[in-house]
């Protein structure tokens, strides 16, 4: 039987490649891109880590937001006349901006409308009736469904077949990449700039907003607690919509950012598994934390390069569950602790 | 101190009739309930007009009802009953269906049904199934021992990352589990082997107008179901069921009654997968092939309504959930006219995740607690209690007309 | 759940039930329910406990089954708890302050104080609710050191709640039996395949569980959900519950909150006769009166420390307590 243990174990590693050397070599070059790539899920992480530290809900359908902004992107650029063929768009960089900056408003207005719709529609009905959790995660799940279909199948019947349905899987390339300069011998190109540019701009933004503002400190005030804030005067259900606006516009901006990186990711399930792994991200930095969700994002992002480097490109997605897994079991608070609203056991 | 009971508005009939069978003595309500079984066992052989599948086999529609069915009262035994969020139930699915594949697919490296192997290819089925419950029961001990003490949510999240990483392992581990080409040829009780059907009737390959294999495999999953049934209404009647409703309920104070919380939960978990476990090894045994794809997050949320349809914590209202989430994009696909009514069947079937989920939200806003809501029996003696709450309730019913009920102290 | 957080919470948080974000998830008793008023079904009608179990008729009878058979080593009237200079400090906070007194095996004690003095802090002190950060609690010759809660409730001491937290959706007679639950033995295997024990334990259960239900005087609501129950009937169905769990110590939190005069001298009843039965009381009560007219020795706590402790008539005249409360007893008119 000794025998058939030591070539179990054989197979079970076998596709699982320890590839120490690749990982070396390309060390820099994955930091940076993952930097870059978890950019991106930061800005996700934090829709859902404000959600959750302000009302103590998973927004399963942020990744369905999420989406929308893609698509929300997407059309602005038809209306721009921008054609969706695979053309690089090259008519000089300060048009190329402006699409740009269009598009990333464009995607930020659907993501954050949607984000306000969607706690109107499902959230605060279940609110009011002071639902257990285990409600409101079937009616995200719901919603996460009705979302995803509508664009599937609905919105390409009401838009003669330009949006929605599987056809954006024709690549978008805005930009096309170049080299601009390199650290330590890795690549850094103007995509991976602007994502982290503007990632940066956003986040320092929403940190002030939420730290520094007036309606930053009614959103920490409702976190901690709800009655008290009531009665300092904070009006709990604007609050409440502020934190999914938020969550929402990020959320949209990230889809651009998305978009740029992963060209062809524009499809009715494109923001499903994003959304789980920048959740994972968002606990692993400390759920209703902030800074937290931030650095979360980035921490997954680098991870998962390393990790499809040394295992393999197929347990690139293992990477999320298997940090979150850890976390959970050794720091359930999360790298930062939570902080928002002191979330308890 | 009185109570007056009359400004109160009265049950429905749905609790008169419980209340009616509450009282039964046991082997009566075996008199009423074996036609009925009977009944339902012989559904696809009866043809009945609007019930019967049009574009798919009745069958095989009642095949797969059965297999969701016992999901849904394993994860019933989870979410409904102990109140955990489990979104990775599929994982459970999934590792069953793969032990049972892997010991018995000639594609696996693994494969006892070989020559030097100790499974006779006819028996192995039935041999492997509880090898992979208790696989899953094991699976089921490991992700829950550090994950349970987890609040609400987080299990959530931990158990679809689960669910994933079962998948993901599945995909991945080529050599083993033949990565995305899956497994094939799997073994399955190779009974009934007649010049009509060369491999048995429970072969896939058996695909005869009314007794094809689906049917014979939805016999076999309506035994199971009530075999399964029977031990988890056991578990209800007794402290195992009473904790899981107190946990449910208030965890805290449950721990505080002396209520060992962690081990049950653990015990639920554990309940839970190996029923799903079973519920794979059925779906290995009756399709035969087993790949990745199958087990997605996508399915897990599927199982997840079926039990909230249904009626969390009822295990036979989750039995509904399943049969709704089964039958009814099946009862529109290739259909193209209902009672004269033209319809285009087909794209309702393809709207079917819409549907689910508009059903979701508005359930949850109207009638969180399902279909047939939780109406749980705790004790396992508690019948003389109802057979005199059912004398009395008659006796205030048959009194001059609403009437107020002295509580004598 | 983490344990180590929950010590850093805020100390209210544990009893006042109103946690931040609660109503968002609060499984609260009508969160289901859109009809929210109790619907007559067939646990809601009253049972003739005779009809049902015709023993219980004869209270003697019911006392003898309620009555623990435990095995008590500390013998009557020496100390059942040991005190010894517990501190529970949360944070900077400190809710208990090297707080030291006995409870004897067979009185009735009171805790007393001003809100916020620590009384229910003292209560979580004891139950395992709360880890002592220093000082010991002694109960029955040994150590309360790392236990869980459910093993310290295993041990023998019980308690009931500020705010009633029965469990909902179960009867009166299945919250009882949850309490006896405590005290049984069988596996899940067992209960799986009803094995003897199981069947034995189950058959017990219901007759200990009507003579609770029958003891407390809410015999005839056994198959009522206990959310239904009248409020009164539910502060008595959390004592029943408590004594299933065979206790040597029974705490009870605060049980006449909300009661007319009348209902609170039944419950002084009720507390003299389970003391009879054998049981060991400790209350935190407000109500002046009833302390006065039940306990055999107070104790009074405020801001943490004990200032007081001793037979009723010297505590009603002992200047520090009375300077702690300000004031007369509240509803001495009623």
């Amino acid at each position: 039987m000794t025998g058939s243990w030591a070539q179990a174990a054989q197979v079970l590693t076998g596709p699982v490649n320890f590839n120490i050397d690749a990982l070396g070599t390309n060390f820099w070059q994955l930091t940076i891109d993952g930097l870059a790539y978890g950019a991106i899920y930061a800005l996700v992480a934090v829709g859902y880590t404000l959600v959750y530290g302000v009302l103590r809900l998973i927004n399963f359908a942020h990744s369905e937001i999420f989406m929308l902004g893609m698509f929300g992107q997407y059309a602005v650029l038809l209306l721009l006349g921008f054609t969706p063929s695979g053309n690089v768009y090259a008519e000089g960089t300060l048009m190329t901006i402006f699409f740009l900056g269009t598009a990333m408003l464009g995607g930020m207005v659907v993501s954050g409308g949607a984000a306000v719709g969607l706690e109107r529609l499902a959230y605060r009905p279940l609110r009011k009736r002071n639902a257990p959790s285990l409600v409101f995660l079937i009616t995200a799940i719901g919603a996460s469904f009705v979302i995803q279909e509508f664009v599937h199948y609905i919105l390409p019947q009401l838009t003669n077949n330009e949006l929605g349905g599987v056809n954006a899987q024709i690549p978008i390339r805005l930009v096309a990449p170049e080299e601009q300069f390199s650290i330590f011998g890795a690549t850094v190109t103007n995509i991976t700039l602007i994502i982290v540019i503007s990632a940066l701009i956003l986040a320092v933004a929403t940190d002030m907003f939420v730290n520094r503002t007036k309606f930053g400190r009614g959103i920490r005030a409702v976190a901690q607690d709800p009655t008290t804030a009531t009665l300092m005067g904070v009006s709990r259900e604007r609050v409440i919509m502020l934190t999914f606006l938020i969550g929402g516009l990020l959320a949209g901006a990230a889809a651009l950012l998305y978009t740029l990186r992963v060209p062809n990711g524009i499809i009715y399930s494109g923001g499903f598994i994003l959304g789980i792994k920048a959740f994972c991200a968002a606990v692993l930095g400390g759920i209703g934390n902030l800074r937290g969700a931030l650095l979360g994002g980035l921490i997954l992002g680098v991870m998962e390069n390393y990790g499809q480097v040394l295992f393999g490109t197929g347990w690139r997605d293992v990477v999320a569950f298997v940090l979150l897994i850890l976390i959970l079991m050794f720091r359930p608070t999360g790298i930062l602790g939570e902080s928002l609203g002191r979330a308890r056991v | 101190m009185t109570a007056p009971l009359d400004s109160r508005p009265r049950g429905g009939v749905g609790d008169g009739f419980r209340l009616w069978w509450n009282a039964l003595p046991r082997p009566v309500q075996w008199v009423f309930g074996v036609p009925f079984i009977a009944l339902l066992a012989a559904l696809p052989l009866l043809n009945i007009p609007l019930l019967t599948t049009v574009g798919t086999n009745f069958g095989s529609v009642m095949a797969q009802f059965g297999m969701i069915a016992l999901i849904a009262i394993g994860l019933n035994v989870v979410v409904g009953q102990a109140g955990l969020l489990d979104l990775g139930y599929v994982g459970f699915y999934a590792v069953g269906a793969y032990t049972v594949a892997l010991l018995t697919s000639p594609d696996s490296p693994w494969n006892q049904t070989g020559p030097d192997g100790w499974l006779s290819k006819d028996w192995a089925w039935l041999a492997v199934l509880p090898i992979a419950m208790a696989i899953t029961a094991l699976s089921g001990l490991l992700l829950g021992s550090p994950t349970l003490r987890l609040r609400g949510d987080y299990l959530a999240i931990v158990t679809l990352g689960f669910g994933e990483i079962v998948r993901l392992l599945a995909d991945n581990l080529e050599e083993i589990t033949g990565g995305g080409r899956g497994l094939s040829q799997v073994a399955y009780p190779r009974v009934g082997v007649t010049d009509q059907f060369p491999l048995g009737i429970f072969s896939a390959g058996n695909v005869g107008k009314t007794l094809n294999s689906g049917v014979w495999w939805y016999w076999v999953s309506l035994f199971l179901i009530i075999v399964v049934l029977l031990f988890v209404g056991n578990l209800e009647r007794s402290r195992v069921g009473r904790a899981w409703v107190a946990i449910r309920e208030d965890e805290d104070a449950a721990e505080i009654m002396g209520v060992p919380t962690f081990k049950f939960k653990l015990w639920a978990f554990v309940i839970g997968a190996s029923i799903g476990g079973l519920s794979g090894a059925l779906y290995a045994g009756q399709v035969q092939f087993v790949v990745p794809t199958n087990f997605n997050v996508i399915n897990s949320v599927l199982f997840l309504c079926a039990v909230v349809l249904g009626g969390q914590g009822n295990k036979l209202g989750v039995i509904l959930g399943a049969f709704i989430i089964v039958y009814l994009p099946n009862f529109f696909l290739g259909r193209t006219e209902i009672l004269g009514i033209p319809i285009d069947g087909d794209s309702i079937a393809e709207y079917k995740y819409l549907f689910f989920g508009l059903a979701l939200m508005v359930l949850m806003i109207f009638r969180p607690q399902g279909l047939i809501p939780v109406r749980q029996k705790l004790l396992a003696y508690g019948r003389q209690l109802y057979v005199a709450a059912r004398r009395r309730s008659e006796e205030a019913t048959t009194s001059s007309g609403p009437s107020t009920v002295e509580v004598n102290k | 759940m983490s344990r180590d957080s929950e010590s850093e919470h805020d100390p209210g948080g544990f009893e006042s039930g109103a946690e931040v974000g609660e109503e968002y998830r609060s499984m609260s008793e009508d969160a289901f329910d859109p009809d929210l008023t109790p619907m007559i079904t067939d646990d809601s009608v009253v049972v003739d406990v005779s009809d049902v179990m015709p023993e219980l008729a004869d209270p003697e009878v019911v006392a003898e089954i309620v009555a623990t058979t435990r095995e008590i080593d500390t013998p009557l009237g020496k100390p059942l708890v040991e005190l010894r200079k517990v501190t529970v400090r949360f944070g900077g906070l400190v809710a208990l302050d090297s707080v030291t007194f006995d409870i004897n095996r067979g009185e009735i004690l009171g805790l007393i104080g001003p809100n916020g003095a620590g009384k229910t802090t003292c209560f979580n002190a004891m139950t395992g609710v709360y880890r002592p950060t220093s000082g010991t609690v002694g109960f029955d010759g040994q150590v309360l050191g790392k236990l869980k809660r459910n093993q310290i409730t295993r041990l023998g001491i019980a308690r009931t709640f500020q705010n009633i937290r029965l469990f909902s959706e179960m009867t009166a007679l299945e919250n009882v039996v949850v309490g006896t639950d405590a005290r049984h033995r069988t596996s899940v295997p067992g209960a799986l395949f009803r094995v003897p024990r199981h069947r034995h334990e189950e058959r017990d259960a219901i007759d200990r569980g009507m003579a609770l239900l029958e003891f407390v005087g809410i015999g005839a609501r056994a198959t009522e959900k206990s959310r239904n129950l009248p409020y009164g009937d539910q502060r008595r169905l959390e004592i029943a519950r408590a004594l299933a769990t065979e206790p040597k110590l029974l705490c009870l939190d605060e049980p006449a909150a909300g009661f007319n005069p009348a209902e609170k001298a039944a419950l002084m009843d009720l507390i003299r006769k389970i003391r009879s039965d054998g049981y060991t009381v400790l209350l935190i009560e407000h109500d002046m009166r009833l302390v006065m007219g039940v306990t055999d020795r107070i104790v009074v706590l405020e801001f943490g420390k004990k200032i007081a402790e001793g037979l009723p008539s010297e505590i009603r005249d002992n200047p520090s307590v009375i300077a702690a409360y300000l004031g007369v007893p509240d509803d001495a008119t009623a």
